[in-house]
């Protein structure tokens, strides 16, 4: 008898103490559970997003469930090459530059040297800019005429490409912007990893006559691998996931879809073209992707965290 | 080579460094800030002007005449606020549950919590929309408001955070007769302070320069924030870029004061903060 009013005034108690997570677990059904479910269901049917969706209704049903038409159609169409084809031009272009001057940053900034501070606010602005006041900054820096970065490369005599209106120089043009927009953000990552490295091995290093340039490739890149990685894994999911400096720097994805990525791609069907169907099925595939990175990422985290200590 | 020598050498090599690279993050800055003081009639002059010859502020004055940029700062300010609000309220409430209480299933939703990190705002944005639509809540400030009270990165940072708070103080508390709700008041939330004060920081950022849920949601001018109002306003003045940088340049004021002032004090959670599942 006793026992079971104990459990009864546990489990009175349990729920009492689960209520603090009323707020968030409403928020993690209503903003995660039910609209994956959802992107799920949606992406079996045409339905455009005009009429209602009545998910419960048969007739609704009959009218729009086209099994796995639109994921068919992304695979042949060519639209999901394409954009994983300017994804990867992105990437390819992106990673090595940011990845140098985020090192670079990093190195400059761990040196103890007077105003070490002030550069590291003065590399960090871009990453406090939202990307809309940033991609409206680069398309006109990047104006062929009357841009910064041509008119500076006039005075050294090269004469500029015309960026963003040229199917070849636009996605380097997001580049850029992006490397800009970014690499104080990873610099300052990377600027954690050189903090945590023990200085007794510089002066190991020193006594047995190693020069600056082999201690650096001889100590500090390899304890700097696992936030390297980290910062790779972290960067790649974001490049799957540019979305403003595509939409704002190059109106209708840069001529001849240059620059037509994912989340551009899922806006504009969602809508503009109300295709929510499509749209929703290119959702699940991106989430595909995504979740493939990210448990890659889980798995080096951990030997980040652990490193760390 | 004398010791003092080498020394000047490698400063002047670092200053040299740092100066190149800071520039080279400032042009942009600089062609922004030089190009909202310039006229119309400037703007496309060749040779360029790097310095407006003839500077004006006519371009401030349009972007608030001729377009609501005030309305737009009032309601990028009052989302901000209260959408850090939300965030710390339900993610301490939260962040306390999982740190010091016991209730069946905790782990497990714990997990789960987590792994809704895998998922991207992109992917749950049509059914949100939906979601939105069919709770006639489409063009307000709820609708924009509604994910503050689920971020996983607050309450992952503050559970960690509160796990550091001895139970002792808990115990205590309970035996002079306190309840829970008074326990995460006047123990977890004050002895969390610094934790809640970067956060703070970062989901203020986030609110402020969120670009892809408000764009769908907020489809009326009056209820527009500053990113909604200066992709609008790209529209609407398409090649005007005295008023674009000029909205830009505002727009990006207030986020760097408060870095500036935050500065130092959390730049650990700051760098962090922008790693976002």
């Amino acid at each position: 008898m006793a026992i079971r009013k104990h459990r009864k005034q546990n489990s009175f108690e349990s729920v009492k103490n689960a209520s603090f997570l009323l707020p968030s677990f409403t928020g993690f059904l209503v903003l995660s559970i039910i609209p994956i479910v959802l992107t799920f269901i949606i992406s079996f049917t045409s339905w455009s997003g005009l009429q209602k969706l009545e998910i419960l209704s048969k007739v609704f049903w009959q009218e729009n469930f086209i099994g796995f038409e639109n994921y068919k159609e992304i695979l042949t169409s060519g639209e999901l090459i394409r954009v994983l084809k300017n994804t990867a031009y992105f990437v390819v272009l992106y990673i090595p530059l940011m990845l140098t001057g985020s090192l670079l940053i990093a190195t400059l900034l761990n040196k103890p040297y007077k105003g070490a501070k002030v550069f590291s606010i003065l590399y960090y602005i871009p990453v406090l800019t939202s990307w809309i006041a940033g991609a409206l900054i680069w398309k006109w820096v990047l104006s062929p005429e009357y841009g910064a970065i041509n008119n500076l490369l006039a005075l050294i005599g090269i004469e500029g490409p015309g960026w963003l209106q040229d199917s070849k120089w636009a996605m380097p043009g997001i580049v850029l912007a992006s490397v800009w927009k970014d690499v104080g953000f990873y610099g300052l990552i990377l600027l954690g990893g050189l903090k945590g490295i023990n200085t007794m091995y510089y002066e190991a290093a020193k006594i047995d006559g190693a020069s600056k340039v082999k201690a650096f490739f001889k100590i500090t890149l390899p304890l700097l691998t696992p936030y390297i990685f980290f910062v790779l894994i972290i960067s790649m999911i974001n490049a799957f996931q540019i979305f403003p400096q595509v939409m704002i720097m190059t109106t209708d994805a840069g001529p001849n879809g240059a620059t037509q990525v994912f989340v551009e791609r899922i806006y504009k069907y969602g809508f503009r073209y109300y295709e929510m169907g499509y749209a929703t099925a290119l959702s699940w595939v991106l989430f595909m992707i995504i979740f493939i990175f990210t448990s890659i990422q889980q798995k080096v985290e951990k030997r980040w965290v652990h490193y760390e200590q | 080579m004398s010791n003092k020598y080498k020394k000047t050498l490698n400063a002047i090599g670092y200053y040299t460094f740092t100066i190149i690279i800071g520039i080279m993050v400032m042009i942009p800055f600089f062609w922004m800030l030089s190009t909202s003081f310039k006229s119309r009639g400037a703007l496309t002059a060749i040779p360029i002007e790097w310095i407006p010859k003839e500077p004006t502020a006519q371009s401030y004055v349009n972007i608030f005449t001729e377009f609501p940029f005030g309305r737009a700062i009032i309601n990028s300010g009052v989302i901000s606020v209260l959408y850090t609000l939300i965030t710390l309220i339900s993610a301490s409430m939260a962040a306390f549950a999982f740190a010091k209480l016991q209730f069946r299933g905790r782990n497990l939703i714990f997990k789960c919590y987590l792994a809704a990190l895998m998922i991207p705002a992109q992917v749950t944005l049509i059914p949100l929309f939906l979601i939105m639509n069919s709770l006639n809540l489409v063009n307000t400030y709820t609708s924009v408001l509604i994910p503050s009270i689920f971020r996983t990165f607050a309450i992952f940072m503050l559970v960690q955070q509160m796990k550091t708070i001895p139970n002792d103080f808990i115990h205590s508390a309970k035996i002079d007769g306190a309840n829970n709700f008074m326990i995460l008041r006047k123990i977890m939330i004050p002895l969390s302070a610094p934790t809640l004060a970067t956060l703070a920081i970062i989901t203020f950022m986030d609110a402020w320069n969120d670009y892809l849920w408000p764009l769908v949601m907020l489809t009326g001018t009056e209820k527009q924030t500053i990113p909604i109002a200066l992709s609008r306003l790209s529209g609407q003045f398409k090649s005007d870029y005295t008023v674009l940088m000029a909205g830009s340049l505002i727009s990006m004021i207030p986020i760097i004061i408060i870095y500036i002032i935050a500065q130092g004090k959390m730049k650990e959670g700051l760098s962090l903060g922008g790693i976002k599942g």
